[in-house]
Order: structure tokens, then sequence, then C-alpha cells
């Protein structure tokens, strides 16, 4: 082959095959990153609440989505939605609740070492002003654990990110969807490959160089 | 739902004078191959540019920099399309290798950026003091590194080294979209011919819990033993 002929990103083509996986990658992060927390948050609370039929069920959760690939995670869910549900859901759909129920065991665990950080004393002190358990995490432990694990949080995200390209396993249509897609309809695979690892490369780069500016930040401040 | 379970799916012939009892084992081999070889590339590769990340030379040590920031930055399965579809088109002796090669390569880099990161942090933990010793009793740096920096570093990284190992088992899955025959296209093509998912993804998710663990366990042992006293999480 030739020198790489870029001739062929036109603006067609962005709005043809790109934009729709980049948004549908954008959104699964979003949405997964959001449920992921705020499900990893209720994971965490369970396994700290030292009550057993809380803590076994979460923690056996946690465990078993760490323990399998991926791709594996996301063929279950492929699988079994429709067997649960009694009808087939599209491929998007079923990405968004497999990614939200996957990272929510991840999420849980930078949670749980979040509220663990928060020292003893403040959620001592909010029982003594007379707060009930769930007001002393909401309005005291939680806010705190959450700040601490702001940067680790977002580079689960990055994380995240980059797993989204996973859903290539059930076929859902994200941004190296539309990529593969472009490179084989204009036949030039590889220039397409190449610029879809730059374009992940510029987000993750991107995103990484603010957590870590982040970092610093806190850490000033704190 | 009436379900019933049909495990008798893995005596099943597959067509090919095999059963799907003996594909499955064969696809784990293979599972098992592209881990341990991926595991092989990163340590070889990750040790050498995590060590380079630290030394006085700044071109080198930021080199290596780039090298972390570009293997950590793009998804696995990006990084196996760029080996599968754009390096044997850039490079073309490389197009008569098999992919199950290109597979490991992949893995190999991509964790090697990782394994890079540990082996930096633990030289950094070891404080400059151990270097200026060694340069003190005559060592060259190479002589430090080799004889008191790196044996140390080693051993005080081996568990999160251990969860990156148990990683690029996990990771080995997406070997599968470039048609390795391992665990996970085992699993999407059986299922497929059998309609049995839940009875293939059952045996395929047990067989990669148990690798995983396995890997655990013998990375456990060999802390056991190497473990070093006075160091975090050693014996005082």
């Amino acid at each position: 082959m030739g020198a790489l002929d870029l001739s062929f990103f036109t603006w067609d083509l962005v709005t043809g095959y790109l934009l729709k996986g980049f948004v549908f990658s954008i959104y699964l992060t979003l949405i997964a990153m959001s449920g992921g927390i705020l499900f990893g948050t209720v994971l965490a609370l369970m396994r700290l609440s030292g009550r057993r039929w809380l803590v076994y069920p979460a923690a056996g959760y946690v465990n078993t989505m760490r323990s399998i690939p991926l791709v594996m995670v996301i063929l279950w869910f492929f699988l079994l939605i429709p067997f649960v549900i009694g009808r087939p859901l599209g491929a998007e759909w079923s990405a968004v609740i497999t990614f939200t129920a996957f990272e929510c065991a991840f999420y849980s665990e930078i949670m749980r070492a979040g509220i663990q950080s928060v020292a003893l004393g403040q959620a001592a002190a909010g029982s003594a002003l007379g707060l009930t358990y769930g007001q002393t995490m909401r309005l005291i432990v939680l806010p705190q654990a959450f700040r601490n694990m702001l940067p680790v949080l977002l580079t689960q995200t990055i994380v995240l990110v980059q797993d989204t390209s996973l859903v290539y396993a059930i076929g859902a249509y994200d941004l190296l969807k539309g990529f593969e897609t472009a490179g084989k309809n204009f036949n030039r695979p590889v220039e397409a490959y190449l610029a879809a690892a730059l374009l992940y490369f510029v987000i993750c780069y991107a995103l990484s160089y603010s957590v870590k500016r982040l970092h610093t930040r806190i850490a000033v401040v704190r | 739902m009436n379900f019933r379970w049909e495990w008798d799916v893995f005596l099943r012939d597959t067509g090919g004078g095999q059963t799907y009892l003996d594909w499955l084992f064969s696809a784990w081999g293979w599972t098992l191959t592209v881990a341990g070889g991926g595991w092989l590339v990163a340590i070889v590769f990750g040790s050498v540019i995590g060590t380079l990340r630290t030394v006085p030379q700044r071109g080198l040590a930021r080199v290596a920099a780039g090298w972390v920031e570009l293997f950590r930055n793009i998804p696995l399965l990006v990084q196996l399309f760029l080996w599968y579809h754009v390096v044997p088109a850039l490079i073309p002796p490389l197009k008569s290798l098999p992919s199950i090669v290109l597979v490991i390569f992949a893995l190999g880099f991509f964790t090697s950026a990782r394994v890079a990161e540990q082996v930096r942090a633990g030289i950094q933990s070891l404080g400059r003091g151990q270097t200026q010793a060694g340069l003190a009793v005559g060592f060259t740096l190479p002589q430090t590194y080799r004889y008191i920096l790196l044996p140390l570093a080693f051993r005080i990284i081996i568990p999160p080294l251990t969860s990156e190992a148990m990683n690029v088992v996990k990771n080995s899955a997406v070997a599968f979209a470039v048609s390795v025959a391992e665990l996970t296209m085992f699993a999407l093509l059986a299922q497929e011919e059998t309609s049995r998912g839940i009875e293939i993804y059952l045996a395929v998710t047990g067989l990669y819990v148990i690798t995983a663990l396995a890997v655990n366990r013998a990375m456990a042992l060999i802390d056991r033993r190497l473990r070093v006293p006075g160091y975090a999480g050693g014996a005082r």
C-alpha cells in the first residue's frame, strides 16, 4: 500500500458514520458512570452496614462482576435480558444496562474506600447532633467520601470510556463501530482504525490530564 | 419461563469429529496461550520501560513516559485492531504472522504500560538512599539497578502485579475480535450452533474464574516466598 489517504474523511462521513457512534459512546459512558456511582454507593453502604443479609449479597455481587471478563458479562446480559423480559432488546439498550450493572461493582469498591477514609469522629459527631443514620451519611460522610475519591472515580471513568469499545461483541453501534463501518465502506480500514485510535487517545489523554490537575488542586485545598 | 438444563450439549458432536467438550478445552488452551504469552511480553517490556522512567537521563525517561501514555490511553480492542489491520499494512513482512502472535503482542504491550507504572512505583518507593548507597560503594548506575534497586522493587510490587496478571487473563477475551479460537470465541460460536447459551456461557465463565483464581494463588505463593522483611506487607 502507498501513503495514507485521508481524503475520504469528509463532513458527510462524520455525520453519516461517526456522529451516531460518538453520541452513543458518550451516552453509554455518562449513563454507566452516573448509574454506576449511584448503585455503587448503595453497594458500598450495604457492605459497610455490618448486617450479614446486606453484606453477603453485596460482596458476592461485586466479587462476581470483578472476576469475569467484561466481554463475557456483555454476552451474558445480551443472552439473559430477553430471557427475563420475554422479548428481545436492542444491542444498544442491552449495553447500557450491562455497563451500569458492571461498573457499579468497580465504583462501589472506590466508594467503600472513600467512606472508610472519612474519620470515624465525623459520623460520631453526626449522631451526637441527633442526626439519623441516613442523615449522617447523606449530609456528612458521603459528601466527604465523594470528594476524597473524586480523582479515583474519574480515573475509573477513563477505564470505562475505553471499555465501552467492547460493545463490539454484541454489534452495538458505538464510536469504534462507526470508524470500522466507514473504513469498510470506503475501503480504507488502515486510516479508519488509525483515526479511531487517535480520537480515543485524545479523549483519554485529555481526561487523565485533567484528573491529574484536579488531584493536585484537591490535595492543596485539604 | 420453563427452562431445562441440557448439560449433555457438551457431549454432542460439533460436526468435525470432536465434542463440544473437546472444543471447550482446546479453547481454554488458547486462552492460556494468549494470556501467558501476553504476560511474558508485558513483564519484559514493562520492566524495561518502568526502569527507564526512573533513570536520570531525561530523554530516555521521556520516551518511556510516552510509551506508557500511548499504550494506556487507547482501548485494548482498538490496539488489537491496529496490530491486526494497520501494522501489517505498514510493515508488509508482518503479514504472514498468525493472528495469535498479533494478539499476544497487542495484549502484552497494552499491559506493559500498566506493569511499567508498577515497576516505576516500586523503584521510587525505595527512596534515593538506596541508589546513593549503591553509587557510593562504587557500583555503576546499571549495576545499582541490577544488584540493589530491581531485586527489591520487584519483590515489593508482587501484590499489584497479581491483579495485573489476573487482568491479563480477563483481557485475553478480546482475542475473539480477530477470530482466535479462545474461550470467548468458543462461547459465541457454540452458543449460536447449539442454542444452549446458558450452559455454554456457564462453562466458559467457570473456566475464566478458575484460571484467574489459579493465577492469584500462584502469585500469592511467589509473594510469600519472596516477600521483603521490613517493607509494606512483609514480615517485620
